[in-house]
């Protein structure tokens, strides 16, 4: 907290006074708030304790909620996997000596990272169904995987592109300069660093595929979401059950920042993270908004509460 | 694949994206802002109030927030933003209810971006303002926050084209726009790769522009240190 003073000078008696009346005024606001919100409920009656307490029985977690979230979880996993292969090959690829290979990876990783993710998810799905891809069954896992890589495997590429990009000049001198070719160099000296560098960025777009498989719901997936909808169609709760799939979903997902913030400190312990400067400047396409966020002015002004970084 | 366009209300679809994305980065830029000025204020329970109103959205699938606006708050706890008596209240709750999710989704993103770019700043020009014996409004009104908003203008770029392609989840609760098109589309007429890069190309074509424009103004605008 102390760095918090770089902002403000010490408080004296008026600003102490004024501090004051705004904390009062925020309580209020938190506590108005809650209240509305409980007030809402209690109306149309969903704080009856059935409501909540129907929940915690065998049967909603049995035939809905762990299958349901392991039906997310093993989308989410199947895609991250394929999405590193994409990102890996489409990433070298606009690395490329070859202008040609490198158009065409920029023109693929370019698009798909502006095309929504729910429209490929429509798309590939209605294609699969109508072609017989798969088996009926497989098709709504299919169309989800498919979205979901497409579009953050294009987000890796960038990752490995703007990890490569944030190396000192000097590692692919030194390659150069010991006989190594330009391919022996990326793939041996520049890519393990850039790599390792851009594990932090890569944890958090698994939150963002996470997320994003929610929107399997839209393709019939039996994922968690779908589960928390037909809980409150079985029970008549609607309300409790999303509410607590969405605490589950929060969890997951706070858990795994967490992880990506420990594992950045980490690497910067050993002076292996992401380094200052090396980010693409100017906006980040269509990509996600927290990765590249995060590692904008790491060392500008500081101002939030120290939890938070 | 031309006749598709007569068939079906494409233009009419994207208008709709459009609106839902204007409307929705509005919302998200006040609700957005306030939140960034709660977050590095002096105040421990503002700056507290922020930081878990962030944690929840940003962790939240937007799709779950969408739905819960419309099957929870909407039919549930019946909270109208349309006159219910009206002949088009569905439709014009649904659109109201997804402009209000979408912007609570990207509030905390935008509020992300704001606080950034106040990150960009560096320590010296805080420690310069005092050190001359401004107020801390005046530091932040003269020093601080213009070069914040400068140095913010990439960040806000990509909210928004996320946003843009975000408004797509509006389908999943009835809203008219591309995406919904689309698949109604392919379900009518065929899954040809042809319609699904008519509305791909769609969305390349409105959320380029707005990432190039923010990319000059975020170079041309950058503070030089």
């Amino acid at each position: 907290m102390s760095a918090q003073n770089v902002l403000f000078d010490a408080p004296g008696p008026r600003a102490r006074r004024r501090h004051a009346i705004l904390t009062v005024v925020g309580f209020v606001l938190a506590a108005g708030g809650v209240a509305l919100v409980l007030w809402k409920f209690a109306a149309q009656g969903q704080l009856e304790p059935s409501m909540w307490t129907s929940l915690f029985t065998a049967d909603v977690w049995t035939a809905y909620l762990i299958p349901g979230l392991i039906n997310t979880l093993k989308a989410s996993a199947i895609s991250i996997v394929l999405a590193i292969a994409f990102g890996l090959v489409f990433g070298l690829g606009r690395l490329s000596q070859v202008r040609a290979v490198r158009w065409v990876c920029g023109v693929v990783v370019e698009f798909f990272r502006s095309v929504p993710v729910l429209l490929m998810m429509y798309f590939s799905y209605r294609y699969y169904s109508n072609n017989g891809v798969f088996t009926n069954e497989l098709n709504p896992l299919a169309a989800v995987v498919t979205g979901l890589t497409l579009y953050n495997g294009s987000v890796i590429a960038e990752l490995v592109r703007s990890g490569v990009f944030g190396l000192p000049k000097g590692q692919a001198e030194a390659g150069l300069s010991i006989g190594l070719t330009e391919g022996q160099t990326l793939r041996s000296i520049q890519l393990p660093q850039a790599l390792t560098a851009m594990l932090p960025a890569l944890v958090g777009q698994l939150v963002v595929i996470l997320k994003d498989s929610a929107l399997g719901t839209a393709v019939l997936y039996p994922e968690l979401l779908q589960a928390a909808k037909d809980i409150g169609t079985a029970y008549s709760n609607t309300i409790a059950a999303y509410v607590f799939v969405a605490v589950i979903f929060i969890l997951l997902n706070y858990g795994l920042t967490v992880l990506a913030g420990r594992v950045e400190r980490r690497l910067n312990r050993r002076g292996r993270g992401p380094r200052k400067g090396g980010q693409t400047t100017g906006v980040v396409g269509a990509g996600t908004v927290e990765a590249p966020i995060d590692d904008i002015g790491r060392k500008g002004l500081y101002t939030g509460d120290a939890n938070n970084r | 694949m031309l006749d598709l366009f007569d068939k079906y209300a494409i233009f009419g679809a994207f208008w709709m994206t459009i609106k839902l994305t204007i409307f929705s980065a509005i919302g998200a830029l006040v609700i957005g802002t306030v939140l960034a000025v709660m977050r590095v204020s002096p105040i421990a329970v503002l700056r507290r109030l922020g930081t878990f109103y962030v944690n929840t959205v940003r962790n939240t699938p937007l799709t779950l927030i969408l739905v819960f606006c419309s099957l929870g708050v909407l039919y549930i706890l019946q909270v109208n933003l349309a006159d219910p008596k009206s002949p088009t209240s569905i439709v014009d709750n649904n659109i109201r209810w997804a402009i209000v999710g979408l912007s609570v989704y990207h509030a905390a993103f935008v509020c992300e971006a704001l606080r950034s770019g106040v990150n960009t700043v560096p320590v010296g020009q805080a420690e310069a303002a005092r050190s001359i014996g401004l107020t801390f409004t005046q530091s932040l009104r003269e020093v601080i926050l213009p070069q914040a908003f400068r140095g913010s203008i990439a960040p806000l770029g990509s909210v928004l084209i996320a946003l843009t392609k975000n408004t797509t989840v509006a389908s999943v609760i009835g809203v008219a726009e591309a995406s919904l098109l689309m698949s109604e589309i392919i379900e009518n007429e065929t899954a040809s790769l042809g319609v699904f890069l008519i509305f791909a190309m769609g969305f390349v074509i409105l959320t380029l522009p707005v990432g190039m424009l923010f990319t000059t103004l975020s170079r041309r605008l950058a503070v030089k240190r």
